[in-house]
């Protein structure tokens, strides 16, 4: 009783000061803009992969094919001649090959970070850049599986890493972090993949569905046979993948429980392929890499470097492709932040690292770090920090989010400084250990170069697919965010107040 | 005449939908369902759907992804063919926590695809109301509800005029 006197008292008095107070009422920017509709939304989606091919998609296509043939030129060379045609001498037995596998799963971690962190975290924003990031994981972990794998020699007893008996009868041993790699990056892949395809089983309903309309409605005069045939293939390719997909309200109560358990469950896997990634390095008994601050730090690393190439990617496809209803600078300006978080984030690392170095009184692990920043890869250390540390700093400013060409330049920028993180810290632990008599100095040759290049290529092809086949944004989840599917009518649906 | 499948119904807002879902639960029909381009929040409650199974599914993934991956390591390492590493026991549930944790993520990620597919019934390529031009347009932004003949309330009289009354438009009896 005494309670609901003091809340009510308590009340009248909070609605008296704001009476006074007149607080201005904070309107948070709409995620999509220009008040759209549904159609629009579902027309907009749908359209890029139902119009024709654009010229730029051709000539995109043409230099990532030939881009890619590098890792295939690479990769050959390499198979025919053995591991010897890589840079790698005593004591640099992990060059390029590791510090590219590293930065390609870094990669991936965004589009994780994106479909599942920021779901369980309510994030609405995330919805129009989700698909895409998703796509962008799983063409990174692709990219990253072909140099673990290449790098065994014979690449033919690749398979010795799975769980089956050699030759010998001998299984692989569990205790080795190389082996944990194996299933933590193959879990990755596939979760994503599963993930992914669960998400789109929706839209791919919708393309379906907008295929037999128009078969329906015949309205091909003009177009020609080619684009009927064409919906008779998107009719049955788009049929087959959405499974049936009725948009049925019991599908979508199971449908979204099922994502949510997704998000659930790859929250936790997202944090631990790195982890597990980190611990190739923490577990080895040599300075500059034994050390407790790699697992965070790589995750960190990880989600900034993914960030870098999410920006790197929806950039050019928002101007391309017209979407700046529904990329908006909101969605910009998070990523940014993002950024500018986690960047913050590795800095932190780098210097205490530093400190540590110091406070652990070891004097291999000072040598090794003084010797990282000041040594014979001081380049390689200062590309590292300034790309990484100074800037997304300058994510500080509005004006400098605002500006999405030099977005763009700075996204290039991360993933630069992120490779170089890992060169960094694989390749001056190795060139300088314990005894000066076996120290070294490590160049790539020209074969790791066309392998390395090639990987971009391989990527930008599998990415251009995907924008020509598959919705390039979830329909129903960017729908779900908009005010009009509020169904008590107050239009702030999504923004983070709903259970 | 042919056989129907049911009687289909549009509203032209999300907050309509979401009432009228309201009252055809509340008049006491089984065999229907709503149908959007995009999940409505709350429709579960007004559909008066109980909580999805998925997790049960999840649940079994989980454990025997687990099981899996903690049988696997001590077959592997300590009984079919027992490896000597650094003198290390040949068996500890420590060491393969990686695998296990990693397993039991992969299956319950299995298994969580697997129970949507079995809790909708899917894959099922064809349902009747496809037949209608009126129901493709969900994909769009046409917001229906269907009352499926086979429910025990359903009468095609009596049921187009509830739909009516409650706010439905563009009705129409859909052929099975």
């Amino acid at each position: 009783m005494a309670t609901t006197t003091q809340d009510s008292s308590l009340d009248a008095t909070q609605a008296a000061l704001l009476a006074k107070v007149q607080p201005a009422e904070l309107h948070e920017q709409p995620l999509v803009t220009n008040n759209r509709d549904f159609n629009w939304v579902t027309d907009k989606i749908c359209r890029i992969v139902e119009t024709k091919t654009p010229t730029w998609w051709w000539i995109c296509m043409a230099v990532a094919l030939m881009t890619a043939s590098f890792t295939g030129v690479g990769l050959l060379w390499l198979v025919s001649s053995g591991v010897g045609v890589w840079g790698l001498a005593n004591p640099i037995n992990w060059g390029w090959a590791i510090v590219n596998f590293v930065f390609w799963i870094g990669i991936g971690h965004a589009g994780t970070l994106i479909s599942a962190v920021l779901c369980l975290l309510k994030q609405g924003w995330r919805t129009s850049i989700n698909r895409a990031a998703e796509a962008m994981t799983i063409f990174a972990v692709v990219c990253a599986g072909i140099f673990p794998l290449f790098h065994v020699g014979r690449v033919w007893f690749a398979w010795w890493l799975f769980p089956l008996p050699n030759s010998n009868a001998i299984w692989p041993q569990f205790r080795s972090p190389l082996e944990w790699d194996v299933f933590a990056v193959s879990t990755y892949g596939t979760v994503s993949v599963l993930f992914w395809y669960m998400g789109m089983i929706p839209d791919l309903g919708v393309l379906r569905d907008r295929a037999v309309q128009r078969l329906k409605q015949n309205a091909y005069e003009g177009a020609g046979a080619l684009a009927k045939g064409m919906d008779h293939f998107r009719k049955n390719f788009y049929a087959i993948f959405a499974m049936g997909w009725r948009n049925a309200g019991n599908h979508w109560r199971n449908y979204e429980m099922a994502y949510l358990v997704l998000a659930g469950l790859s929250t936790p896997l997202v944090l631990s392929v790195h982890t597990i990634v980190s611990f190739d390095f923490a577990l080895a008994v040599l300075p500059g890499w034994h050390t407790t601050i790699f697992p965070p730090y790589f995750v960190a690393g990880a989600i900034f470097s993914g960030f870098g190439m999410v920006l790197t990617l929806m950039l050019p496809l928002r101007a391309l492709y017209g979407m700046h209803d529904l990329i908006t600078q909101r969605h910009i300006d998070n990523m940014c932040k993002i950024c500018l978080g986690t960047g913050s984030i590795v800095g932190y690392a780098y210097i205490m690292e530093f400190f540590i170095a110091w406070y652990g009184a070891n004097p291999y692990e000072s040598f090794a770090f003084i010797n990282r920043a000041f040594g014979q890869y001081w380049w390689a250390y200062v590309m590292m920090f300034s790309c990484n540390v100074f800037t997304p700093q300058l994510f500080w400013f509005k004006k400098v989010r605002e500006n999405a060409a030099l977005v763009w330049i700075m996204s290039i920028f991360i993933n630069v400084g992120m490779w170089f993180e890992r060169f960094v810290i694989t390749v001056t632990s190795l060139a300088n250990d314990f005894l000066p008599s076996s120290w070294g100095y490590y160049s790539p040759t020209m074969v790791d170069i066309l392998t390395f290049f090639g990987t971009f290529g391989l990527f930008s092809v599998l990415f251009l697919l995907f924008l020509r086949f598959l919705p390039l944004m979830p329909i129903a989840e960017v729908k779900f965010v908009m005010p009009a599917a509020d169904p008590h009518g107050h239009g702030d649906h999504g923004q983070g107040d709903h259970h | 005449m042919s056989e129907k499948y049911g009687i289909i119904a549009s509203f032209p807002d999300t907050p309509s939908f979401y009432h009228a879902a309201e009252k055809v639960r509340d008049a006491g029909y089984k065999k229907w369902d709503t149908y959007s381009s995009f999940p409505v929040h709350g429709m579960p409650a007004a559909q008066g759907q109980p909580r999805s199974k998925v997790p049960v599914f999840t649940f079994c993934g989980g454990i025997t992804g687990f099981c899996l991956g903690l049988g696997m390591v001590w077959f592997m390492n300590a009984f079919d063919y027992p490896l000597i590493i650094r003198g290390q026991p040949f068996f500890s549930p420590v060491f393969p926590f990686p695998i296990m944790y990693e397993l039991t993520i992969l299956l319950s990620a299995f298994g969580t695809l697997g129970g949507m597919f079995i809790t909708n019934l899917l894959p099922q390529h064809y349902s009747p109301l496809f037949n209608s031009d009126k129901f493709l347009e969900v994909s769009g932004d046409r917001l229906v509800i269907a009352i499926e003949s086979r429910d025990g309330k359903y009468d095609p009289v009596a049921t187009r005029q509830f739909l009516e009354g409650i706010g439905g438009t563009d009705i129409e009896e859909v052929s099975a």
